[in-house]
């Protein structure tokens, strides 16, 4: 730090500021660990940069153990969803000034799904749930133009096409802590975005599903998933209308 | 032209029979909050705010509202609903958090047990109460014991 200050006037006008952060990082390493534990590292981070960069430079110049996933890592692969300081966040998304510096950065991989490695969870129960609502278009004539659809019928499931998979919501929700077979809130979202399309034919199969044991019912409106969300898609509402389309028996 | 496909795939082919009860047990959960506010605080109104206030709950207060059909109805209703709802909120906490089966079906019928033994305790306090029993202090009891 003593160092940045010095330079800090020759700096150019408008020039980025640099800080040290410190970011502590649940590493497991399922060879080596009985138990996943906190390691701390320190990297100079500019104002600009992300909780992805800073992961970054601890990979590339520190420590080259630590296994994390990205793809795009412009918040819309949905590779990188982790628990930053204790919320669901993709670290692609989250500017490290937003948060506050002058604690440490505790970053740890999304809770509920089985642990890897680090930060790398196996996704493979989260897909399972969203395969089971049959998250594609369902339609009996055959595509042989565009089918048409109103504005209005388009905007009613606008908020859930934008789901991303990236399972913030679904490994933020309590019940799916606790309860593995519950479908979650991305396969109730996905499912959502096709019970209310007007052009998909299934939506009853659909509404059969998550009127299940594990379904919509045991959501608990604790509101986390629509917190979670980096797509801030209203996932809560999302399910209550699910809900509802259960209740009066159609879309 | 039109022409069609067969779906990709076999719709759901679970079809399950009888009555959804996690459905109806959500919808049980609101309807009966809904109720039990009304309830509760026309419970708590008539008792506490109206009247001499707090002071007047006694014996002879509450012998005198077990005598009245309006209160009974009023109280089995606030006791049905009330533990029918406190006991389902407990039945989705066990599932919430207990996972072995075995652990869950005991603590499952345990609650089951208890909801049920209070309902017929309550249920029988509430039509079977003396609000007159014999050679008690006139004092102590409502006033139209004196009549009997």
């Amino acid at each position: 730090m003593a160092t940045a200050e010095a330079e800090a006037p020759a700096q150019e006008v408008g020039a980025v500021q640099a800080f040290t952060v410190t970011l502590i990082v649940r590493r497991f390493d399922p060879e080596k660990d009985a138990e996943p534990y906190w390691e701390d590292f320190d990297v100079e981070m500019y104002s600009t940069d992300r909780v992805l960069d800073a992961l970054h430079k601890i990979k590339w110049d520190q420590d080259g153990t630590l296994s994390f996933r990205r793809s795009c890592a412009h918040g819309i692969c949905g590779s990188d969803a982790m628990r930053i300081n204790g919320r669901n966040r993709l670290a692609c998304k989250t500017l490290i000034k937003d948060l506050d510096v002058t604690k440490p950065i505790y970053v740890e991989a999304i809770k509920g799904l089985p642990l890897e490695k680090d930060l790398i969870v196996d996704m493979e129960p989260f897909f399972e749930s969203y395969r089971a609502v049959q998250p594609f278009l369902i339609a009996s004539d055959k595509p042989e133009k565009e089918r048409i659809q109103t504005i209005e019928d388009r905007a009613r499931f606008d908020d859930t096409t934008k789901c991303i998979l990236c399972a913030a919501c679904t490994s933020s929700c309590p019940v799916f802590w606790t309860d593995g077979q519950y479908f979650g809130p991305a396969a109730i979202v996905n499912a959502h975005r096709f019970i209310f399309d007007s052009r998909d034919e299934a939506a009853q199969v659909r509404l059969d599903i998550l009127n299940d044991k594990e379904g919509v019912w045991r959501c608990r409106t604790t509101f986390n998933c629509s917190e979670a969300c980096p797509r801030g898609i209203e996932v809560t509402k999302a399910i209550a209308e699910v809900k509802q389309a259960i209740l009066t028996g159609r879309p | 032209m039109t022409a069609t496909i067969d779906a990709p795939r076999s719709p759901y082919a679970q079809t399950k029979r009888g009555v959804n009860w996690e459905k109806w047990g959500w919808i049980y959960m609101r309807a009966s909050g809904i109720m039990l506010v009304v309830l509760i605080f026309g419970h708590l109104f008539v008792n506490l705010m109206t009247g001499t206030g707090i002071s007047q709950i006694d014996f002879g207060f509450v012998a005198g509202k077990l005598a009245d059909p309006f209160w009974q109805i009023w109280d089995t209703l606030m006791l049905w609903l009330a533990l029918i709802h406190g006991a389902n909120g407990m039945r989705t906490l066990v599932n919430d958090y207990v996972s072995r089966p075995g652990t869950r079906r005991l603590l499952h019928g345990a609650l089951a047990a208890s909801t049920v033994v209070l309902l017929v305790l309550g249920t029988l306090v509430i039509y079977t109460f003396d609000p007159c029993p014999a050679g008690a202090d006139p004092s102590l009891v409502a006033s139209f014991c004196e009549g009997l």
